[in-house]
């Protein structure tokens, strides 16, 4: 008799997305609706879409979500878990929304060690507007706004937010994952899954997983050289591993 | 009690469930008490980062269906604007209190009433209103916390209290009554079956000001509009004082208003026939009400702790009908009695003994 061994989430929508060919988002989204499914949570799960390309992530993810102003996420996750002690609040960010306009507020949020999760997805640029310079952005990597790739001179280093997260005595786990092979992607989910249990658990203190993903469209770049990219270039600043917890 | 904490006190009364806050005088009074008072009721008090963080708190924690309130003042509240459109575009019912101080900029920690355009025009981008509420005395203040909250769970919208440094501030006896004196229209106030609480047995509920699709925000506005007409319809709140028999008609907000009355009781006991009206609600403006009094002639004074803001909206109720004058003091000046009746005086100065 055939056996059903891999089916699709149940907290994951039954749905075309509108994420590019090579985007690492779908992926993300499937390692966090596992999660919530394995952890039963479905039913006190809330998320909170950014502004970026997962603005529309309640398309895809069937818990209750909210869409908020851009890197506003972690004081909206706030107001909702001390309000909400025994809801399970995620946020799902990118680096424009959490690493350049939002760094107030998730360093605050990790500070009072607020116990939610963020999702913190790194693909070193802005994507939804086309591909401009983030903090991520690496060292001479050419963007929309750094034509002549980035230079520390004029636009700074890449910025590490989990590295500055992880000196917080609020923030309980801090690890960065990547999206651009089978096995990181087990990884991934390990450690998704990890910082949603501590929030079921009642972990006393705030916990954040950065995925590196691929951004093909915004990097000009086949969805195939855009994972060579992230192994020699981008693993090479965003160092992989637990950095806190 | 001063102004600040007895407005603290009623919004606990009213059943705030949470108090967000960045300190920023003069309204620091209001923070500390909450910081007390929230967790002796086992409710949540929480000192945020920044006015942005803050009221993005409230757009969370009012997701989830659940009384929320902010308070500031004036450079804080120009901070807040960027969440108060994601509440009117979103629908989340809100309470936001600015003690308004002098600007524009950080200008000084005095009493104004600058903040009456960015107060009854939406503020922030889009077109969207918030309903906004006057108060002229501690009492009112009161009163007005309990109102705010049932509007903003009534309409889902941002219900604005436009205090100022002196009602803040300042001490007066007060009542704390349930059954406040100022009430909406509708007793009953809907579910809040939108809000996010987990999908349990139920579908997926989203919260979201973001419509991707041709005309889709088109029609979102057009909801939104219908919605604020019947705000205007139905809760529309104004004083006036011997208006009837007036030839001069005094109009003021606020603490304005206080002055105002003092100066007209004046001017009566001189034998000038002079009456006010005082908006307690600033959006939606009591336009016809005003509209009426200018049926038979009159001739209007505005009064204002500013430029001159509100005036342009009695000019529009007015509509040419009547001279609308004004007279104001911006920047925490603080118009007094004595210069509020020598402008009526001024007013009943007949041509010939002009020259």
């Amino acid at each position: 008799m055939m056996q059903k061994v891999f089916t699709r989430p149940q907290t994951l929508k039954d749905c075309p997305t509108h994420y590019c060919p090579g985007c690492g988002h779908g992926i993300a989204h499937r390692l966090i609706a596992e999660t919530i499914d394995e952890l039963g949570i479905h039913d006190r799960t809330i998320g909170i879409a950014p502004v970026g390309c997962a603005v529309l992530a309640y398309d895809y993810l069937d818990v209750d979500m909210v869409e908020v102003a851009h890197g506003r996420a972690p004081a909206v996750a706030t107001g909702m878990k001390r309000t909400n002690p025994d809801k399970i609040i995620f946020s799902y960010q990118g680096d424009g929304d959490l690493a350049a306009i939002g760094t107030g507020e998730i360093i605050h949020a990790a500070h009072r060690g607020e116990q939610i999760t963020v999702i913190f997805i790194n693909n070193a640029v802005f994507g939804m507007t086309g591909g401009q310079m983030a903090p991520t952005t690496l060292t001479g990597q050419v963007t929309t706004t750094t034509p002549l790739g980035r230079n520390v001179e004029q636009q700074g280093y890449p910025l590490q937010v989990s590295e500055l997260l992880a000196l917080l005595p609020g923030a309980i786990y801090i690890e960065r994952c990547s999206l651009h092979k089978p096995a990181l992607i087990r990884n991934a989910k390990k450690a998704v899954k990890h910082a949603f249990e501590l929030q079921v658990d009642g972990a006393k203190g705030f916990s954040l997983v950065e995925l590196l993903s691929p951004c093909p469209t915004a990097w000009r770049m086949t969805p195939a050289k855009a994972i060579e990219w992230m192994e020699n270039e981008m693993i090479k600043v965003f160092p992989l591993g637990r950095l806190k917890g | 009690m001063c102004g600040n904490e007895a407005l603290a006190e009623a919004a606990i009364i009213a059943g705030l469930d949470a108090y967000f806050g960045y300190p920023i005088t003069p309204q620091n009074e209001i923070t500390a008490y909450m910081s007390k008072r929230m967790p002796e009721e086992g409710r949540v008090f929480l000192q945020s980062e920044s006015e942005l963080a803050a009221i993005n708190m409230v757009f969370g924690a009012s997701a989830t269906g659940k009384r929320t309130m902010t308070t500031s003042s004036s450079p804080g509240i120009s901070l807040m604007q960027e969440g108060m459109s994601y509440l009117a575009g979103a629908e989340l019912p809100a309470v936001v209190v600015n003690v308004m101080r002098g600007g524009p900029g950080l200008g000084n920690i005095a009493p104004s009433q600058g903040d009456y355009f960015q107060a009854t025009r939406g503020g922030g981008h889009g077109d969207y209103r918030t309903i906004v509420l006057a108060p002229s005395s501690v009492q009112e203040l009161v009163d007005c916390m309990p109102l705010a909250f049932d509007l903003a769970d009534q309409y889902r919208m941002t219900v604005l209290v436009l205090a100022d440094g002196i009602l803040g501030q300042m001490m007066e006896p007060v009542v704390f009554n349930k059954n406040s004196k100022l009430k909406t229209q509708n007793s009953k106030l809907p579910p809040k079956n939108w809000a996010l609480t987990g999908a349990s047995n139920r579908k997926q509920n989203i919260v979201r000001s973001l419509w991707l699709k041709e005309g889709m925000v088109e029609q979102h506005n057009y909801d939104l509009q219908a919605k604020y007409k019947e705000v205007e319809k139905n809760e529309v709140l104004c004083e006036q004082y011997e208006v009837d028999d007036a030839e001069i008609v005094v109009v003021a907000y606020g603490v304005a208003a206080r002055i105002v009355r003092g100066a007209v009781n004046r001017a009566r006991q001189e034998g000038i026939n002079v009456g006010w009206i005082r908006p307690i609600t600033l959006w939606p403006f009591p336009t016809e009400q005003i509209s009426k009094a200018a049926e038979d002639f009159k001739i209007f004074l505005t009064v204002e702790m500013s430029c001159g803001q509100m005036v342009e909206d009695v000019k529009l109720a007015i509509a040419g009908k009547a001279p609308v004058l004004f007279f104001g003091r911006p920047g925490g000046g603080v118009p007094t009695v004595e210069q509020v009746l020598e402008k009526i005086r001024q007013l009943t100065l007949r041509p010939e003994s002009l020259i």
